[in-house]
């Protein structure tokens, strides 16, 4: 009877709006994608030449095997590297413990290609460092290129990341819990093994996906710092941009091969972390203590000289960008020219950048408040399957988007491709997933009898949103917001496949001037960039009055 | 204006599943109504009804002869207050009870003036401006009561208000809820688990079990005359004994165990026959011990002294443990194993039907 009313209300129509934008902006293009894979570019007839080709040549093979072994040995030593720091953290009391925080936070919000750029600066062939031992030392480092390099660099880039999350699940761990299992004598390493590692296991899990997703979709990375050992993105990038010999339908058909790929990952994923999730909140929380002598002082090395080799590629470029060039390589003394070079000949990208992102954060944060609410508190078949459509930027790597809304807008009548508007499509798409999580998680914790308070108050549908709900959730959406924000100012891998010289962003700058040699002015534009997301992150916190970014 | 509600064979489903099957009931103009059961009995689901939360799925929800089944819950006009108050933490205390009026378009001045006047109804005037985090358990009940009051519904509803509250405070709030209810006048449908509660605010209570009305009235009824052996085991602490109903010339004996018999001179059976089993619904502070050796046979068990009344722990020769509760005496509390003698009190037992559904003791004899 009254069920009819309920299910079309606004809340409906608002759904239906939402799921329209995802099938033509996201499910269309990837369907596209598929399509286009599966037939011959030049005849037009269906065909599995594509994927034929891929399988059988071992140059293509090579590359899904690197992707995998980059991967998996990034996912592996981010887990073995954050868990022990976040224990640690977490259990011994550390000078400037909340600043170690925030700079550990800061070194992973930079592009990965930053880092790889920095890091063949300070040990490349004629890196700093690589110079100062041949000199020193009279002998030559093992080369930082290849497969080293970019495990090296994604490394530690991605190791916050599970910091974090390890982090949020050791503050849910009961301190009585660790005393129990001592009582009944199990100390030290076993403790862990036994009682803290099954805990936040769960947690793990989640943060290795993500890492595990970022890795296989970098591009940047192994663009720049890998040289003869390619990787997939690498691969798909060459095949769509190159002029000569490029082919956009193999590109499709193996983007198609990776998001299986991925796919397959994410649900094995869920389905084991289905299996060992439970839920904890802690009454007494581990609390850091202040250790004394030997173990005090290597606890206090090990996350310093963590901090310092995690923010050492950023400082490094900070300082190159005050350095004096002459063309394209620096030379003794200090100057600003790097950066009256990056305002005069780019200062437009600064400009693109502010205004992409900012219209991209306000399209996501209205997107976000209004998916979390019809996921969370109107479920049925539709807003269900909205909740999966916005998995998928998880597991489609930004690259394969950027090449499948390109090839999807590419003519009439939805001719997007080099607009503004695909620029901020793909924005929107890819960074919506963080205000979204961090909204609904805060809505579940918002009881549902508050919003029937106000309706049996006699306030509207609408109005009891705007009211009393959204106030509520203010807190939540904002503190997702700030990640969407970070990670829209650094994107690369979409940008650089759909920007044209209207559209061009910092990052898209940067990475062009790295390519082109000019280090300097990349230096400065990065140095910007970096000061951008670091003044953020800090009025982020400061208005928050929180102590660190929740992924 | 308050008014009256009329429900007529409501039901309500989910999925496959009926939770209130066909349920009829008028509470009427002012009256403090409470519905009272188990958890899972379908009160607050029916309260959820009467307020627009939930669908109907069949019957009608009417205030006074407006059926209201498709008016929305912002229009029906009733005042609701829940279980874990829903306070808006964002909003200050004046905030939240301006609330509804602010959607009511009236002057700014008269919000003011309303608000002031509740706040001082549910005496919380200090705290007007203060936010509800810094409100304790009961000032913050006492804001959802101002809230729900101050745009005059047609209906309170109230659903388990007091279950957050502490015991003392519960007791407190009980009075106050009432006190506050009969003052403004308002027709009050509260729900509860607890019977004591419902027994100290109602004027009149529904007992409801699996969706169904066991037993509507006041609240000395439903204690005295329970409906049936659920309503009285719900209600109160009591035990159920069997024994024998016969017949003579149209009066009554009770039987219970070999040796005891006792005439009743208020039974009424639909059905009368020579002789019927029954149940036997006997509060503790019914039976009597006998100082000869007539009456039932039971043995001691244990005991508990609690000041005014002492509770025994009996074996029954029928072979049952039950409870009795006599007045402490000052004499030596009797101890485990010894042998006594217990009568029931006649005109306050009650006698079921043998399937406990049916009570044959007579109303007109209280």
């Amino acid at each position: 009877m009254n069920d009819t009313r309920k299910r079309f209300d606004i809340w409906t129509n608002i759904s239906l709006l939402i799921f329209v934008f995802y099938i033509l902006f996201l499910a269309l293009p990837l369907f596209t994608m598929l399509i286009k894979s599966f037939y011959n570019g030049t005849t037009g007839d269906f065909s599995l030449a594509y994927f034929t080709k891929f399988f059988s040549k071992p140059y293509y093979l090579t590359a899904l095997f690197n992707s995998i072994k980059v991967t998996v040995c990034v996912t592996a030593l981010s887990a073995l590297i954050a868990t022990p720091l976040a224990y640690l953290m977490a259990t011994v009391k550390i000078k400037g413990n909340s600043t170690i925080r925030i700079m550990i936070l800061i070194s992973s919000m930079s592009a990965p290609f930053i880092g790889a750029y920095s890091w063949i600066l300070l040990l490349g062939r004629n890196g700093v460092i690589t110079q100062f031992i041949k000199n020193v030392f009279g002998f030559t480092m093992p080369d930082i290129y290849g497969f080293t390099g970019i495990l090296v660099v994604l490394t530690l880039q991605m190791v916050p990341l599970i910091f974090m999350y390890v982090s949020g699940a050791l503050k849910n761990v009961d301190q009585s819990l660790m005393e129990a299992a001592e009582s009944m004598g199990y100390k030290g390493f076993n403790k862990m093994r036994k009682v803290l590692l099954p805990l936040i296991t769960p947690t793990l899990l989640a943060g290795g996906l993500l890492v595990f997703m970022r890795a296989l979709a970098d591009f940047g990375t192994p663009m720049l710092i890998g040289e003869g050992f390619k990787t997939v993105p690498v691969l798909i990038f060459n095949e769509f941009i190159s002029e000569v010999g490029g082919d956009d339908g193999f590109a499709a058909a193996i983007s198609v091969i990776v998001v299986l790929f991925a796919t397959v990952i994410f649900l094995l994923q869920k389905y084991v972390s289905n299996r060992k999730s439970f839920t904890m909140s802690a009454l007494h929380p581990i609390e850091a203590k202040k250790k004394s002598g030997i173990g005090n002082i290597m606890a206090h090395v090990v996350i310093y000289a963590y901090t310092l080799i995690a923010l050492l590629p950023q400082l490094y470029v900070i300082y190159t960008s005050f350095l004096k060039t002459n063309g394209r390589i620096f030379v003794d003394g200090y100057s600003l020219q790097s950066y009256i070079d990056a305002f005069s000949n780019i200062g437009g990208v600064i400009a693109n950048t502010f205004f992409l992102a900012v219209v991209s954060l306000v399209v996501i944060i209205l997107l976000a408040i209004l998916i979390a609410y019809v996921t969370v508190r109107r479920r049925n078949a539709l807003t269900n399957t909205l909740d999966i459509f916005t998995m998928f930027p998880y597991i489609v790597p930004g690259s394969i988007l950027g090449i499948a809304l390109l090839i999807t807008f590419n003519d009439k009548p939805l001719a997007l491709s080099g607009t503004a508007l695909i620029m901020i499509i793909s924005f929107v798409i890819r960074r919506l997933p963080y205000t979204i999580r961090s909204s609904a998680a805060i809505l579940h914790q918002i009881n549902g009898g508050i919003e029937e308070a106000a309706i049996s108050l006699g306030a509207s549908q609408m109005r009891t949103f705007f009211k009393i709900t959204l106030p509520m959730m203010v807190a939540g959406v904002v503190s997702g917001a700030i990640l969407s924000w970070v990670t829209i100012i650094t994107e690369l891998s979409t940008s650089i496949i759909l920007y044209t010289g209207k559209t061009k962003t910092v990052t898209v700058a940067i990475y062009t001037e790295v390519i082109r040699g000019n280090y300097g002015v990349a230096a400065a534009l990065s140095t910007i960039l970096t000061l951008i997301t670091v003044i953020s992150l800090l009025v982020f916190l400061k208005l928050s009055g929180q102590k660190e970014v929740s992924l | 204006m308050t008014v009256t509600i009329n429900i007529k064979d409501l039901v309500k489903k989910y999925a496959d599943a009926t939770v209130i099957p066909a349920l009829s009931l008028e509470i009427k103009k002012g009256e403090f109504f409470t519905l009272l059961g188990p958890s899972g009995c379908g009160k607050t689901t029916l309260l959820r009804m009467i307020a627009g939360f939930n669908s109907i799925e069949g019957g009608t929800i009417s205030f006074n002869e407006r059926v209201i089944n498709q008016v929305e819950p912002g229009k029906r006009n009733i005042g609701m207050v829940f279980q874990n108050y829903a306070i808006f933490p964002h909003l200050t205390v004046k905030g939240n009870i301006a609330f509804g009026l602010e959607n009511r378009k009236i002057p700014k001045e008269q919000i003011a003036a309303k608000v002031d006047d509740i706040l001082k109804v549910v005496q919380i005037e200090q705290y007007k401006d203060r936010m509800p985090k810094n409100l304790s358990g009961g000032q913050q009940q006492r804001v959802a009561l101002a809230r729900a009051i101050v745009i005059r519904p047609d209906v309170l509803l109230m659903d388990e208000p007091l279950s957050n509250l502490d015991a003392k405070l519960r007791i407190d709030m009980r009075n106050a809820i009432k006190d506050i209810q009969r003052e403004v006048g308002i027709t009050t449908v509260y729900v509860t688990h607890d019977q004591e509660e419902a027994m100290a605010v109602s004027d009149r209570i529904a007992v409801m079990k699996s969706g169904i009305i066991q037993h509507l009235g006041t609240p000395q009824e439903i204690y005295q005359r329970p409906a049936n052996v659920f309503v009285a085991t719900f209600i109160g602490r009591t035990n159920i004994i069997e024994g024998s109903l016969t017949q003579e010339e149209g009066r009554y004996s009770l039987q219970i165990g070999s040796n005891y018999a006792e005439p009743m001179s208020n039974i009424r059976v639909p059905k009368p026959q020579a002789s019927l089993k029954v149940q036997i619904s006997v509060r503790p502070e019914e039976f009597i011990m006998t100082e000869d050796q007539s009456g039932i046979r039971a043995t001691i068990v244990h005991s508990v002294f609690l000041g005014q009344n002492t509770h025994y722990f009996v074996d029954l020769e029928l072979g049952q443990r039950i409870e009795i509760t006599q007045e402490s005496k000052t004499s030596q509390i009797l101890s485990p194993g010894e042998v006594i003698y217990l009568k029931v009190k006649t005109d306050k037992i009650n006698v079921y039907d043998a399937a406990g559904e049916l009570n044959y003791t007579g109303s007109g004899q209280l």
